[in-house]
């Protein structure tokens, strides 16, 4: 019953959100609805709040004030439920850079509860996705920035997360790599993703909803 | 929600694997423990030390070189994100400060494996502390553990953690020493161990563990919030 009803609920629902730090109010009064399966591209100049939004939206940061609900969820009260639900690609990577990217992986696959039996296929299958198999026991300070992103896509979607928040997910990536990614972590009717970009271009077609934030003025939703 | 015990699992092999590899921590400690053992050595201008002074020249030297590995206990956490990747996981967080006060003292344990003979090779005349003496040295690395992994995680951070993190454990330690040189001076003594008090300054160091030990898994999960 439960269950039933958690997925009728929209994946995001906020009202009012807002973070200060300090005196400074770095997000403000963001507001709107996102069903399951939906793209929601985050749009604004640097300073506008996107990241911060992505990581409350992860439950890595409390809101100062408004509402959020994130699949069925209300934050920060309900936080501890959501994790593993959630797959988050910033800015870091989150790899350790002293072990290798499968160590990495592995390591990844433990926290989340993923057996090992299931974690060492799943992996395979992401290094593959990926191309990254024949660099995966390298160590992480040798890799490549691209390298670093594509393996941090794998990451991301190791433990099979219900929500994607994808900060710029293009970074650092070739074209190919690029492609490589958009498997995994690309429009799909049952991936529900925030995807923050600089690149408009390129995501907006992929857009259900867009969130344009601006340095000091409130958020538009389209 | 991943049990407990196999997120402890994971993250404490984690750094052990870490630090086998990199060797980041030990190898800093174990030469600083030797250098102030040969610094000692010479500067008293004794060969052999007991009783007081042997168990203030073993702890002051064990403590500090005990410093050099808390300080960047965390370190990894905070430049390589490993703070945000452990949020993001349906752990208990109390799993992440288990796990790092383990790593702390298989540290502990390691540099005393290796300074402790050589402390006895300068300064005692007969090995036969040492076997009690592993006791004392367990119960105090344990509530080493316990507080530095605790202030640890509060100073990593800090820009000044360098700083910080002595600033605030010295304090806090101060009762855990006293307990543990009390323990080791009879041990220490010059006619072989005695075991005057022994077992009151025990006592005190597993108080000292447990208190520790709970407060640190009772306030970690507030530490990691923003």
């Amino acid at each position: 019953m439960e269950a039933g009803q958690a997925h009728e609920e929209p994946a995001l629902r906020l009202a009012g959100l807002r973070r200060d730090f300090g005196e400074r109010t770095a997000l403000e009064s963001v507001g709107l609805e996102l069903c399951r399966g939906e793209t929601l591209v985050v749009l604004g100049p640097n300073g506008a709040g996107k990241t911060t939004l992505l990581r409350i939206l992860a439950t890595l940061l409390r809101p100062s004030g408004g509402e959020a609900t994130v699949l069925g969820r209300s934050l920060p009260g309900e936080a501890w439920k959501l994790r593993g639900r959630i797959g988050y690609l910033g800015h870091e990577p989150l790899l350790y850079r002293d072990l290798s990217g499968r160590e990495n992986l592995r390591f990844q696959a433990r926290l989340h509860g993923v057996g090992r039996g299931a974690a060492e296929r799943r992996i395979e299958e992401l290094l593959r996705a990926t191309g990254m198999r024949r660099r995966a026991d390298e160590r992480v300070a040798e890799l490549s920035a691209g390298m670093r992103q594509r393996l941090s896509i794998c990451r991301c979607v190791l433990h099979g997360p219900e929500l994607l928040l994808l900060d710029e997910p293009d970074s650092n990536l070739d074209a190919a790599g690029r492609e490589l990614a958009r498997a995994l972590i690309g429009p799909a009717p049952e991936r529900t993703r925030v995807l923050v970009t600089h690149d408009p271009e390129r995501h907006l077609p992929e857009a259900d909803q867009v969130l344009r934030l601006g340095v000091g003025e409130a958020a538009v939703v389209s | 929600m991943t049990p407990t015990r196999a997120a402890f699992a994971a993250i404490l092999a984690k750094d052990l694997r870490a630090e086998l590899r990199t060797l980041q921590s030990l190898p800093a400690m174990a030469l600083f423990a030797v250098t102030a053992f040969v610094i000692f050595r010479f500067g008293l201008d004794r060969t052999s030390l007991s009783g007081s002074l042997a168990s203030g020249v073993l702890w002051a030297t064990l403590l500090f070189a005990a410093l050099l590995g808390i300080n960047r206990l965390f370190v990894a956490e905070r430049e390589e994100g490993g703070f945000d990747a452990i949020r993001l996981a349906p752990i208990d967080r109390g799993a992440l400060f288990a796990a790092k006060a383990a790593a702390l003292l298989v540290f502990l344990l390691a540099l005393e494996l290796v300074v402790v003979p050589v402390f006895a090779i300068f300064f005692l005349d007969s090995a036969a502390a040492l076997g009690p003496l592993a006791l004392v040295l367990l119960l105090a690395d344990l509530g080493l553990a316990a507080t530095g992994t605790l202030i640890s995680s509060m100073a990593v951070h800090s820009r000044a953690r360098d700083l910080l993190g002595p600033l605030v454990l010295l304090p806090l330690v101060v009762p855990l020493m006293i307990a543990a040189t009390g323990a080791s001076e009879p041990l220490l003594a010059l006619h072989g161990p005695d075991y005057h008090r022994f077992g009151t300054w025990l006592a005190v160091l597993c108080l000292y563990d447990l208190i520790f030990l709970l407060i640190g898994w009772a306030v970690f999960d507030f530490l990691l919030e923003d």
